[in-house]
């Protein structure tokens, strides 16, 4: 039947038997490893009989709290996905020399750097990100949940499904050959026929809108559902921090999906927004997913710079030195971040007056970001310091990011950028940026907030020995990049002519080991101390000498957060409370209203992988039936009037009363 | 630890830092002032996160400890001011150089306290970025090389770049600044080479499989050894005509340089244009039908010859950044390389529109 190839390409579309890439022997041990663990997780699940409980409490919770927990989880496993790409090309760049061509040819090693970077910035930074303003913003504004407790469990199942479809190019035909931003006209249906651009396409598109809605949930949680008394000033700073990263997704991320979709038609309807010929600019694609790239990266840092401004206070023992110009120079960066897109590209050939705009527009933004180094030093500066992993990281961040924003500001300067652009030490730039900066915050705000999620602390041996090894490791594998840069050496090559330049690639490889290190450290660092977790038993809610309110609750925090809503009078609410010698509430408790779990998102999502592969492999009825399906399901989920209960007023009564009688049994 | 480290370094040809042109000597200077002005803040950070840390260590009981203490406007004036300081110092530095080193603006001098003289007039160079392999253009000589660029030195050096498939870039970083060459656009850069030497090009924005290979040798010679390049060329080399341009045009990768005796009139324009290949209509004839009040109905009929991206497809070439299924072979399997004589898979025009 199916040797008809009308009715073949009708079923499988573009797919067939040989898109599979069995005979890759790097492939087929990967396969064979995910297979393998995959199976053993699913059959542990089947062996605790957890799947009820894993569908009715995680899957399908609307809780704040769970859903930034897998979205940690998420940013991890995929860190170990990005991880192996990048052991892959060092390997690669420190063998492939003169007459050797390393192991892996153009065609392999051009899909692994642009799977690296798309999947290190959007399913390891992002999920990081948003896992930690999901968990923690809401705790430290005093709301129960965020405003749209659905939408943000659809938004992390998109996310999901984006990276979902990514992984599938690993195991079901290929991932694009383009970089990690696809410019045309390399990335148009003419030069880049075939699945791996598509694969970018939908995955990011996918994972985008779930972006996007995040962003306007958190926002409108920030602006909306603050505990009475916290005027925006009073705002813990991580808050600030994230309200601003979550404007700019607002703001940023429809500009990815317009020009995604505009690159889309250009695919597969034959339109000319980037072509060469017929009256397309690719030019114009290089601007448009600049002006989303680059508040992008803002996106990811603020709340990084967040976190450390928490840490630091909390370690330091000490208020926040210069909260009000914290504050602004935030707001400042955000809103300077949509003025810079161009610098990404003064080697197209804009004239120097435009260059010189945005070369000094870049080199404004150093200024607040100046400015809030210098309030965490003086935030330092008289205070108590406590060596805990979480400062360790911001400490290790504050040397490393100042490295990285001189190199940054440096390639602000359009003539330096013409010999640097493009080169190794641009690598090097927003490596020492982006791990040094965003990667060192998500750690610092694991160590950080764990014990507030699982009610433990993290193992501080293992805690130091990550923190060691992905800091020095870093500097192995990324000071090379800066002086290889410095000999003009390009970017995303697989094969290099001049033997001299070996050393320094094999010096970087071994840097990459010591991060593999660090990253495996911390693995360990989790499983030692779910292990030991009795030993590091938190009871307090409050193990770091907390200032914000998210320590005022129990750890992990009841399903509610808060039995009744705080009344804020100052900044640092909770230290406030705590100096004013605070009191439990002992009675009045009421029932509390909460939205009810619901699996209409992770439904959604897995349609969304369906509609994405059909359109990818062009099974066009694939397609089509879970396009339907997705929007029946959501008209669907708007007849659903099951979605509110409350936690009667007994339930908080035992629960907040067994908490008391542990705090005064502890005191 | 240090010894060995110098050693290393003093190996190193770090080309960036010791360029034998003005333009990239400038562009060196440039970025040391920028970072000593940058340092004198970074240099002051760092050692302060270092000292205070190890100052204000919890067990050190001895150091002053103020935990309420959270503002001060003399410190906010300093950590404000103290950037935007050397923000305004590096502004100016930028606006100034930026203009002065547009990389399509003329050459004021030949090096420091060295005007051109009234009598030197640049040497032109059209540089075409093809897969994977860099053709030049020497229009006053009638020449024109692949992979291998010679110029004399201490003569201006104005460059035209383009590109015919997707976005590259042209980059000797010895002798300036990288510039992009794009497909149907014409960038500028304008250079001068101080130093007798052979140094290494090469494309610096990735363009698909051959790109690792896509470098050149740069000469920077006497005038009188660059006269006997220019001879050279002309006697061995041999004509490029179009037919000998459609068949370099193909992909191709680590091509060995070649030399061209002649260059069939107009070349550099059709394929700036994108219409070297026969049947095309130029960007500019189209153009300059757009510019009279466009060509109503009709114009649809110009619709194929305007059609330039899909040629790949077209003539059975993998394209730059073919995948599966539309490459033909199976997943990510060796000899990424698509050589024109070497292309394979009838299948490939299944799966364009």
């Amino acid at each position: 039947m199916l040797s008809d190839p009308d009715l073949y390409k009708l079923i499988f579309g573009r797919l067939s038997l040989e898109d599979i890439p069995y005979h890759e022997p790097i492939l087929l041990v990967t396969f064979a490893g995910v297979a393998v663990a995959g199976l053993a997780v699913l059959a542990t699940i089947t062996y605790f009989r957890f799947w009820g409980a894993l569908w009715r409490d995680w899957v399908t919770s609307v809780d704040h709290k769970k859903i930034g927990i897998m979205y940690v989880i998420l940013a991890i496993v995929m860190l170990l996905r990005g991880f192996a790409d990048a052991l892959l090309m060092r390997a690669q760049q420190s063998m492939a020399f003169g007459a050797n061509e390393g192991f892996l040819p153009p065609h392999h090693y051009d899909q692994i750097f642009s799977a690296h970077g798309v999947i290190m910035i959007f399913f390891v930074a992002m999920p990081f990100v948003t896992g930690l303003m999901n968990y923690v913003v809401p705790l430290q504004i005093g709301a129960r949940d965020v405003a749209f407790p659905f939408l943000n469990n659809f938004s992390f199942w998109m996310t999901v499904s984006g990276a979902v479809t990514v992984m599938i190019s690993l195991f079901v035909g290929e991932f694009a050959r383009t970089g990690w931003l696809a410019y045309p006209p390399l990335s148009g249906a003419d030069m880049s026929p075939g699945v791996g651009v598509d694969y970018y396409i939908w995955g990011l598109q996918i994972a985008g809108i779930g972006t996007t809605l995040s962003g306007i949930n958190l926002v409108a949680t920030i602006v909306k559902m603050r505990a009475p008394g916290m005027s925006m000033m009073k705002l813990p700073i991580f808050t600030w921090t994230s309200l601003c990263t979550n404007v700019l997704i607002v703001a940023a991320f429809p500009i990815l999906s317009a020009v995604l979709a505009l690159l889309t038609l250009d695919r597969y309807v034959g339109t000319h927004f980037f072509t060469n010929d017929l009256g397309g600019n690719p030019m114009m694609y290089f601007n448009l997913i600049w002006i989303w790239g680059h508040p992008e990266v803002y996106i990811l840092i603020l709340p990084a710079f967040g976190v450390f401004s928490e840490v630091t206070s909390t370690f330091c023992g000490k208020r926040l030195f210069g909260y009000v110009s914290m504050v602004y120079a935030t707001v400042v960066i955000t809103i300077l971040s949509y003025l810079v897109w161009l610098h990404h590209f003064f080697t197209m050939g804009s004239g120097a007056s435009v260059n010189s705009f945005f070369g000094i527009t870049t080199m404004i933004i150093s200024i607040p970001t100046g400015a809030k180094i210098f309030n965490w030093l003086f935030t330092m500066f008289r205070g108590r310091i406590r060596f805990e992993v979480p400062m360790l990281w911001t400490l290790s961040f504050m040397v490393t990011f100042t490295i990285g924003g001189m190199t940054g500001v440096l390639l602000a300067v359009p003539p330096a950028d013409f010999v640097l652009h493009n080169s190794l030490f641009l690598i090097a730039h927003f490596h020492n940026v982006i791990i040094g900066g965003v990667l060192f915050g998500m750690f610092a705000g694991v160590n950080y907030w764990w014990p507030k999620a699982f009610g433990f602390k993290l193992d501080p041996f293992w805690g130091k020995m990550s923190f060691w090894f992905w800091t020095i490791g870093f500097y192995f594998a990324f000071m090379p990049l800066y002086l290889l840069g410095l000999m003009g050496v390009t970017r995303r090559a697989n094969h290099f002519d001049d033997p001299s330049l070996q050393i320094w690639f094999v010096i970087a490889a071994i840097g990459a080991g010591l991060i593999a290190i660090g990253i495996a450290s911390m693995i360990i660092q989790f499983a030692v101390s779910i292990r030991n977790r009795e030993a590091l038993r938190d009871h307090t809610g409050d193990p770091w000498g907390g200032r914000t309110l998210e320590w005022s609750t129990s750890s992990p925090p009841p399903d509610y957060n808060f039995a009744f809503t705080p009344r804020i009078h100052d900044l640092d609410a909770w230290y406030d409370m705590k100096q004013r010698g605070y009191e439990r509430p002992r009675e009045g408790f009421k029932a509390i209203h909460m939205p009810k779990n619901t699996g209409t998102g992770a439904i959604i999502a897995a349609f969304s992988v369906a509609f994405s592969f059909g359109m990818i492999w062009y099974i066009w009825w694939l397609a089509a039936l879970s396009f339907v399906a997705m929007i029946a399901t959501a008209i669907l989920h708007t007849f659903n009037y099951n979605r509110d209960f409350d936690i009667p007023a007994d339930t908080v009564v035992r629960t907040e009363g067994e908490r008391t009688a542990l705090l005064a049994a502890r005191a | 630890m240090l010894p060995p480290l110098f050693l290393l370094l003093s190996g190193c040809n770090f080309v960036v830092m010791q360029p034998s042109g003005d333009v990239a000597l400038q562009q060196r200077n440039l970025v040391l002032a920028s970072m000593g002005l940058m340092l004198l803040i970074i240099l002051p950070v760092i050692g302060l996160t270092l000292w205070f840390a190890w100052r204000y260590r919890a067990s050190n009981e001895n150091a002053t400890y103020r935990p309420d203490w959270h503002h001060s406007t003399q410190l906010e004036v300093v950590i404000w001011t103290a950037p935007l300081l050397i923000i305004i110092a590096l502004g100016a530095l930028t606006w100034i150089s930026t203009h002065t080193l547009d990389p399509f603006r003329p050459l004021g001098r030949l090096a420091p306290n060295r005007p051109i003289p009234a009598d030197v007039k640049p040497l032109q160079v059209e540089a075409v970025a093809l897969d994977w392999k860099w053709l030049f253009f020497y229009p006053e000589l009638g020449i024109a090389t692949v992979n291998e660029l010679a110029a004399p030195v201490d003569r201006p050096l104005s460059f035209k770049l383009t590109a015919t498939s997707v976005m590259n870039a042209f980059y000797v970083p010895a002798l300036a600044g990288m510039i992009y060459a794009m497909p149907g656009m014409e960038t500028k850069l304008h250079a001068v080479i101080n130093k007798e030497g052979v140094y290494d090009g090469l494309a610096s924005q990735y363009s698909g499989s051959g790109f690792s290979r896509m470098t050149f040798k740069f000469h920077g010679l006497k005038p009188e050894e660059f006269d006997a390049w220019v001879a050279k060329t002309k006697e061995k080399g041999t004509d490029l005509t179009r037919e000998a341009y459609l068949e370099l045009e193909k992909p191709s990768e680590g091509v060995a340089p070649r030399f061209y005796k002649s260059v069939e009139g107009g070349l550099y324009s059709a394929i700036l244009n994108m219409c070297a290949q026969p049947g095309k209509m130029c960007m500019s004839e189209m153009m300059h039908i757009d510019a009279n009040g466009g060509g109503g109905k009709d114009s649809h009929e110009n619709r194929e010859r305007l059609q330039y991206d899909n040629r790949r497809l077209e003539q059975g070439q993998e394209p730059n950044g073919a995948t599966v299924p539309a490459t033909g072979r199976p997943p990510r399997s060796e000899g990424g390389a698509s050589e024109g004589d070497k292309a394979p898979h009838g299948d490939m025009q299944l799966h364009h529109h």
